[in-house]
């Protein structure tokens, strides 16, 4: 198998200029500053695994106070709503959005396009470091006086800068805010090249349509950040001055504690629109690299072309456009005008189109496909079934009338978690085990795997499922304990503590995952250049892991599309992107 | 919300120019080789620098428009909201910057011709009223105070600090950038080098002064 194409092929790669690499000198500007999109892309990964484990534990003692309310005395109602910020702020933007741009984006994007690195380096190194300030500036605020914040993750004033909130009238939300600032700088660092990378770095005759849907996915993230980006910042800004100098962007005239605020006639439902602006589309920013991803996952592992290859493209790029007219659908109980509900009813339900049509084609990409059932192939369809699951209750909450009773349950809870938490999370771990082998040469341990997918997998639904079921019965979200209620039955809080034991079960099984990857770096398999038979330039390098530069001398040059496997005639049943025409029957 | 959704059509509307020409109905399973002279066939020739600048002004402009959005609403959804006196001074500091986009475009048109000397007075000039503009809009906080209106007396008063001051932030960031420039400049860099970084200079300050001229404009509405 070649790896790259001679003069005798017919075609130079000289097209693309070469990038001017700056070539680290010293350990330190090798590892630690790296200019490397490879290496920026795993710092990326570990600092959000990090933060993302305390997330996880956050998550852990939530569910012992929902569980066993009343057992746990460590557990305050204060604390209560700091652990549930805390944790979907975490997961959300610090998690989510930074593995899958930050950290794929990093290491996939030069290497699937054919660069040798992204075309701003030093700011994409500034990127990373501006990211991993934001998240010390939010760990900062649990040791801060009064503790982090617990407005919930939404942050919505008038409550979140009141002092019966906890960190109101303390550090936590103004570090927060801060921290949320500074993650949106780094992001903008981190996004300009990602997407002048795309499209300008492409090796010569990677077209946009031979992209990958990898790239495709995480392109269109990276625009939708990009523009979505800054309505969290003008939110963040506003609140601050509002906290900081008591001008009323957000704050309306309100008593506390029998004292009256200095704040007169600020909109809470400006801060709404601001931030549901940013927070309807952060879903699809974190969904469509998930799309793009699985799209590749499940065309190498069932060994069959992509099915509408075309479809696919269209429907990330529709999906990207729609998600910036749908955000009111988070605000039906929020009073605004109800006419406003019907039309983004309407597009929120348009949405389901494009997203239905992927579900089609990945399922008849499987139909008739050579299935592995590989861990990563196990994870991607997990993916689909838990998507279709989280996206179904979505249609229900998406109409005004059936999510005007259950927005205050844990309905919304679970719909959310499913479609948003669980689905994308599968995406990752395939994606771990997918690519491992190329970052580290080696290959993650394969019993290690399954045992942590099933746990996994089954744990989630056995949290999940019940959990949409309490919230059908009115148990109500964001309550520190419900006590005894007239409408909801003693069994609730049978099922709420089944619920907590699960919850602890398989978050104690990522550990199973945590040591997989330690352990694998020294004692997995050799995995050889491309141990998936892959067609994506990413599986081509010459050497494996990729050295700085990615190509050694040549660049690639690409002569199909990225998913011609089990081409009947050919001798192979894939054909690498950069395989000349004439050498592919050898 | 009507503002950044009227920008992001005009955004969209580039971005479905631009896929138009991809080619986007192609079938890729069916075309293999290279082929050599349709468009969208590879990275365009456009330098990296230039487009990343066009991507960086396309995010400023949805931050400014988000701004613009809030301030509209912020205006209209309550009846707290009372009219600030905008200083005169206001109106010479929009000339300021008017000037140092002329001043920049000298640079990038002297840069355009090898002239060296044309390129150095073009970024002074632009440099020196870019700064005076600072100057300048600083002195109108003070006048807004004198006035009364502290950052937090009223709305109209606290997007005006707020919007002059983002707008600043990001002239001064543009100033770094220029004074870069003039130093490289004043080095003797190769002009290949200052052709590409005065235009991206000159660029930015246009798009600064329209963004400026309509943030003015609101806040002469306001």
């Amino acid at each position: 198998m070649s790896t790259a194409s001679g003069p005798l092929d017919g075609i130079p790669a000289a097209e693309v200029p070469d990038v001017e690499l700056y070539h680290p000198k010293s350990w330190l500007t090798k590892y630690v500053f790296s200019q490397d999109a490879k290496i920026i892309g795993i710092q990326y990964s570990l600092t959000a695994t990090s933060i993302g484990l305390v997330a996880l534990v956050l998550s852990w003692l939530m569910r012992l106070q929902l569980g066993f309310p009343g057992t746990f005395d460590f557990i305050t109602p204060a604390e209560y709503y700091q652990f549930i910020t805390m944790h979907g702020m975490i997961m959300v933007v610090y998690l989510l959005t930074a593995l899958f741009l930050g950290g794929f984006g990093n290491y996939l994007i030069p290497l699937m396009i054919g660069a040798r690195d992204m075309v701003f380096p030093y700011a994409n190194m500034l990127s990373y470091w501006i990211y991993l300030l934001a998240v010390l500036v939010l760990v900062a605020s649990f040791f801060a006086p009064g503790g982090p914040t617990g407005a919930g993750w939404t942050l919505y004033p008038p409550q979140a800068i009141l002092s019966g909130t906890p960190g109101g009238q303390d550090w936590g939300i103004i570090l927060m805010l801060a921290s949320l600032m500074l993650f949106i700088i780094g992001f903008t660092m981190g996004g300009l090249n990602y997407v002048v990378t795309v499209l300008q770095a492409r090796a010569r005759g990677m077209t946009l349509m031979r992209m990958p849907l990898t790239v495709w996915g995480i392109f269109t993230a990276t625009v939708m950040a990009l523009l979505a980006f800054p309505a969290l910042f003008v939110s963040a800004v506003m609140m601050l001055l509002d906290r900081l100098l008591g001008t009323s962007f957000f704050m309306p005239a309100l008593v506390e504690m029998g004292q009256r605020l200095n704040h007169e006639g600020g909109s809470p439902l400006l801060f709404q629109h601001l931030f549901w602006f940013f927070g309807h589309p952060e879903v699809y920013i974190v969904a469509l690299p998930a799309f793009g991803i699985v799209s590749d996952l499940i065309s190498t592992h069932a060994r069959r072309n992509i099915f509408g290859y075309r479809m696919m493209v269209w429907a990330i790029v529709i999906i990207g456009a729609l998600s910036f007219v749908v955000w009111a659908h988070h605000m039906y109980v929020s009073g605004m005008n109800p006419y406003f509900g019907f039309f983004f009813a309407t597009t929120t339900l348009i949405i389901a189109v494009p997203t239905a049509i992927k579900v089609y084609n990945w399922l008849l990409t499987l139909w008739r496909g050579n299935i592995h059932l590989t861990v990563p192939m196990l994870f991607a369809l997990a993916f689909i079934v838990t998507f279709v699951n989280g996206g179904l209750t979505g249609l229900f909450l998406g109409n005004v009338v059936v999510d005007v009773p259950l927005s205050d349950t844990m309905f919304v809870v679970a719909h959310f978690h499913m479609v948003m938490g669980v689905a994308p999370i599968f995406v990752i771990f395939g994606a771990i085990y997918h690519w491992y082998p190329k970052i580290t040469g080696r290959m993650l341990n394969e019993a290690m795997g399954r045992l942590h997918f099933w746990v996994s997998f089954l744990g989630a639904y056995l949290i999940f499922f019940p959990m949409h079921y309490i919230g059908l019965l009115g148990v109500p979200r964001r309550y520190y304990e419900i006590g005894e209620t007239a409408f909801v039955p003693a069994s609730a809080a049978t099922l709420n503590a089944f619920i907590s034991v699960m919850a602890l079960i398989v978050g104690a099984a990522q550990i199973v995952f945590l040591f997989n990857l330690a352990w694998s770096l020294r004692r997995g398999r050799p995995a050889g250049p491309n141990p998936w038979n892959a067609t994506t330039l990413e599986w081509q390098t010459p050497e494996t892991p990729p050295p700085h530069g990615n190509w050694g001398k040549e660049l690639p040059v690409v002569y199909r599309w990225p998913y011609d496997y089990s081409v009947p005639g050919a001798a192979q049943d894939f054909i690498p992107q950069n395989h000349p025409p004439a050498r592919a029957a050898e | 919300m009507s503002a950044i959704l009227i920008y992001l059509a005009l955004i969209g509307s580039v971005v479905a120019w631009w896929l138009s020409r991809q080619r986007l109905m192609a079938k890729p399973w069916l075309e293999v080789g290279v082929p050599v002279d349709a468009p969208g066939m590879g990275a365009s020739g456009i330098p990296p620098a230039r487009l990343g600048l066009w991507v960086f002004i396309a995010v400023v402009g949805a931050l400014l428009t988000l701004f613009i959005s809030a301030y509209l609403m912020r205006m209209h959804m309550s009846d707290d909201w009372r009219s600030l006196p905008t200083p005169p001074v206001l109106w010479f500091n929009t000339a300021l910057l008017a000037f140092s986009s002329i001043g920049l475009h000298r640079a990038q048109m002297a840069a355009r011709i090898g002239w060296r000397e044309g390129i150095a007075v073009g970024l002074a000039a632009g440099g020196l009223s870019a700064l005076a503009f600072l100057a300048g809009q600083y002195l109108a906080w003070r006048q807004v105070m004198e006035e009364g209106f502290g950052v937090a007396t009223n709305p109209s008063s606290s997007f005006f600090y707020l919007i002059t001051a983002v707008h600043g932030l990001h002239l001064v960031g543009g100033v770094v950038a220029l004074g870069k420039t003039a130093y490289r400049t004043a080095r003797g860099a190769p002009l290949a080098q200052l052709r590409l970084a005065t235009e991206l200079c000159a660029t930015y300050w246009h798009f600064l002064l329209v963004a400026w001229i309509v943030l003015f404009g609101l806040l002469l509405h306001g």
